[in-house]
């Protein structure tokens, strides 16, 4: 699920300093050593499980990248491994449709649920309701709501969900996952769909902590609807916006269940195939780990890149 | 909603209730009502009603809104073909696990990270958030090569479910919840146990604890989903039919089964996470905005 931190958003200026002294001195010499032991003892647990899960795996990912593990024995290849990876013919291909399919999450998946959000924050009736509605999907297993899609909804025939709405309004209908045009924009509206509660209602809590008196301003000072959002709304949340946009873009750069099922892995020639799905390819039907690890890597390093950018736009606007 | 009637939105309040707004107002509603529900409910009664066809009618053009001779057997069929008694099972023990494990470490290495303050702490807990910046999928292919191989011990782990609840303990988010609510605990209970005699864990069982239940709430409805939403990880490291979760079940018979019965496989699985969010609606809501927004 996509849900991150963001140390210090709203944190409101001028919150009371807590009325108990949180400075340590207070602490006993004798409660220091005691609390030294167990703070160990209760910690871990977890760290073994970090350290395991998580830590290793990530330095081990990078070592791979370099080694070749063939009948057991593992040696040291140097860059083979990105090497064969980057002249496998799917990988540009792979990284084509990946940030095709960011770039169409981010203008459908992105825009809609801030607006959506700022829709159902003036409404004074059914807000419970509402909110239900747009988070129902986002409880799904997502294979089950994929199945849903690829079976019922995005049928080639008229018998298709969506083929007899189009009909039905004499619109021309698609070939959806048979079309190689239609493939990503059909994922992106399958995964916009499963996946867009969360972000409009970590957009509502932010709107709410919006003071109304900037509101109350600006129209006194006649801004209409659209400018009340672009000068009130939008710069107040504009912190969350930003974090979204980030943890939208490592989401989306991620995709893989939805290639899966919706295409069976490549889709209608290769219009399907994502970074993570050749990941999957080549570790577990290629019995190339070593080169998955490789593309591991890679995406990794572009991810980070994505990271460095937003931090330095983030940081300029503070 | 509570803590929002009577703060000013967007639009006031008094331009709502005006006559040509009050007008808009209730025509919007109305169309975004009807129109969430088609949108978000709709392909739930399709996939419900859809799964109830038989394979000719779901090939007809128009389709039909309703099934015209259900055909309640579909849904039998997936139960039994699938064997979903087993893989709904197989997912409910998996996420019992992980509830376990991660209410257990996770709260203990918070409360330990929080209170306690032992040495290197901080480095630990930085340790610990910088995972969260690490995509999953960079991590499935040495993830898995640890898995089949555990480090020091040589275990494999596949088919034990071990596999899945041990590294979901490594879980930054819990982390960062359960410390932040325990630093909103005074420290002045801490020192009034401690004056006591209580020994740490003592403290944690009788004090921290009982304050905490609402977040534990939040922790456990997210590993429950976790496991039952999670595809991928799954499918690596159960590759048993004996020991596959429901969504990876579904996936592996979908080439050989009809698809209405697909579907009704599908409908089935979905009903245990609808349910819980029906009924916890409320703190699954409240866990993902405060983990979000409030630092």
């Amino acid at each position: 699920m996509a849900i991150t931190t963001v140390p210090g958003t709203t944190r409101q200026p001028g919150r009371p300093e807590p009325p108990y002294p949180t400075s340590r001195r207070r602490t006993s010499l004798g409660r220091k050593v005691r609390d030294n032991l167990s703070g160990h003892t209760f910690l871990i647990g977890a760290v073994v499980c970090f350290a395991v899960f998580s830590w290793y795996p990530m330095v081990r990912g990078i070592v791979m990248s370099f080694q070749r593990t063939r009948r057991g024995e593992t040696t040291w290849v140097g860059w083979d491994n990105y090497a064969r990876i980057i002249a496998d013919p799917s990988f540009w291909t792979a990284w084509k449709n990946t940030f095709y399919f960011t770039f169409l999450a981010l203008v459908l998946g992105y825009a809609v649920p801030f607006f959506v959000a700022i829709l159902l924050n003036e409404f004074r009736h059914a807000r419970g309701y509402l909110r239900i509605l747009v988070y129902l999907p986002v409880m799904l297993p997502p294979a089950s709501a994929l199945f849903l899609f690829k079976f019922y909804a995005y049928d080639p025939s008229e018998a298709g969900l969506f083929n007899a709405v189009l009909a039905a309004l004499h619109l021309p209908t698609s070939e959806w996952m048979q079309s190689p045009g239609m493939t990503m924009p059909a994922m992106v509206l399958a995964s916009t769909w499963m996946n867009m509660g969360s972000a409009v209602l970590i957009y509502l809590a932010a709107l709410q902590n919006i003071p109304g008196e900037l509101y109350e301003a600006a129209e006194l000072d006649g801004a209409g609807i659209w400018r009340r959002i672009r000068h009130v709304t939008i710069p107040q949340t504009r912190l969350i916006l930003a974090l979204l946009a980030m943890m939208q873009i490592v989401a989306t750069m991620q995709l893989f269940i939805e290639p899966l099922i919706l295409a069976n892995g490549a889709g209608t020639g290769d219009s399907a195939t994502s970074v993570a799905y050749l990941i999957y390819q080549h570790g577990f039907f290629q019995n190339d780990l070593n080169g998955a690890a490789a593309l591991g890597v890679i995406m990794l390093v572009v991810l980070a890149g994505f990271s460095a950018v937003y931090v330095r736009l983030t940081a300029k606007q503070d | 909603m509570p803590q929002d009637s009577g703060t000013r939105t967007l639009i006031s309040q008094a331009q709502l209730e005006r006559g040509r707004g009050r007008i808009i107002y209730w025509t919007l509603l109305a169309v975004v009502v009807v129109g969430f529900t088609l949108v978000f409910i709709g392909p739930l009664y399709w996939m419900v009603t859809g799964a109830l066809k038989s394979g000719q009618e779901i090939a007809q053009t128009p389709p039909s809104l309703f099934p015209k001779d259900p055909q309640p057997q579909n849904y039998v069929d997936a139960w039994h073909n699938l064997d979903l008694a087993k893989l709904l099972f197989n997912t409910f023990y998996y996420a019992t696990g992980a509830v376990l494990f991660q209410l257990v470490l996770d709260t203990a290495a918070a409360y330990s990270l929080s209170k306690l303050r032992p040495v290197f702490g901080n480095a630990i807990l930085g340790l610990m958030l910088a995972t969260l910046m690490i995509p999953a999928m960079v991590l499935i292919v040495p993830q898995y090569v640890t898995v089949i191989d555990l480090p020091i011990l040589h275990l494999n782990l596949l088919d034990s479910p071990f596999a899945i609840w041990l590294p979901l303990v490594a879980n930054a988010f819990n982390i960062f919840l359960l410390k932040r609510f325990f630093d909103s605990i005074p420290e002045d209970l801490m020192a009034a146990a401690f004056v006591d005699g209580a020994t740490p864990l003592r403290t944690l069982w009788s004090i921290i604890l009982p304050m905490s239940r609402p977040i534990l709430g939040v922790v456990s409805i997210f590993a429950v989903t976790a496991v039952w939403k999670d595809f991928l990880w799954p499918k690596l490291v159960m590759p048993s039919p004996e020991t596959r979760t429901v969504s990876v079940g579904i996936y592996a018979f979908a080439g050989g089964t009809p698809m209405n019965v697909v579907i009704a496989a599908s409908v089935i699985a979905a009903i245990p996470t609808v349910v819980i969010f029906l009924i916890f609606q409320r703190n699954i809501m409240s866990g993902l905005t405060t983990g979000s927004l409030k630092g």
